[in-house]
């Protein structure tokens, strides 16, 4: 299970509600309290973009633990984020609060060893042997229930 | 913002315009799926993020939505 925004069907999300916005306050919350965090399209398991699915590939080339937001379920985790983060595109990789980029960066950064820099993680002298020794092993997960 | 569908010479010269000195080699045909190469005097001792911001700036809410995807290299020069 990974994060799940889940507003109560009751309440009545307005986007530039400035003073009243669980659902910003809930991505805040997220973006806070896991110091590696991606904001993507589908699952670790199962990508439904490819600049997902390449981000998550390089997160788990350098086996480094991460929470994951899928942002389709509801078009306002999109809208609030890109408010939050004055980043327009999916996915956003966050790194102890801060916006470190989305695909081409992080890709970029994966290919320089800034990205295991960045994750306080070691990289890895072989990838395609981490990679089939992080084969089994799922990301770290959180649920979150707003409501 | 213009609805028509977007193309690598309308994103070349959006760019070029809205970033002093900037230039850009933009690819791709489908009028959704973009890959740029910018270099821009501008971007010297920015962050990469700061970089793409400037280009996404350009832009404004068309990214994502009329333009689908503009993949993104920057460079300082």
């Amino acid at each position: 299970m990974h994060w799940h925004f889940r507003p109560k069907p009751s309440e009545d999300f307005t986007v530039s509600d400035e003073t009243q916005n669980p659902l910003r306050d809930a991505i805040e919350d997220a973006i806070r309290s896991n110091p590696v965090i991606l904001f993507m399209k589908g699952t670790p398991e199962q990508p439904m973009c490819g600049f997902s699915a390449r981000t998550v590939a390089a997160l788990q080339a350098l086996e480094a633990p991460f929470a994951a937001v899928d942002i389709l379920p509801d078009p306002r985790i999109r809208q609030e984020l890109s408010a939050l983060s004055s980043w327009p595109t999916i996915p956003q990789l966050f790194v102890n609060g801060e916006l470190v980029g989305g695909c081409d960066i992080v890709m970029e950064m994966h290919e320089t060893g800034e990205l295991a820099q960045a994750l306080g993680v070691e990289q890895p002298d072989e990838a395609p042997a981490a990679a089939s020794a992080q084969a089994g092993s799922a990301p770290l997960s959180i649920e979150n229930r707003l409501g | 913002m213009t609805t028509s569908m977007a193309t690598k010479e309308e994103l070349k010269a959006r760019i070029e315009a809205g970033i002093p000195g900037a230039r850009a080699d933009v690819r791709g045909d489908d009028g959704h799926h973009f890959e740029a190469v910018v270099s821009a005097p501008a971007f010297a001792g920015l962050p990469r993020i700061a970089q793409h911001r400037l280009v996404y700036d350009v832009f404004g809410g068309e990214l994502g939505g009329r333009i689908h995807a503009l993949a993104l290299q920057t460079k300082a020069e």
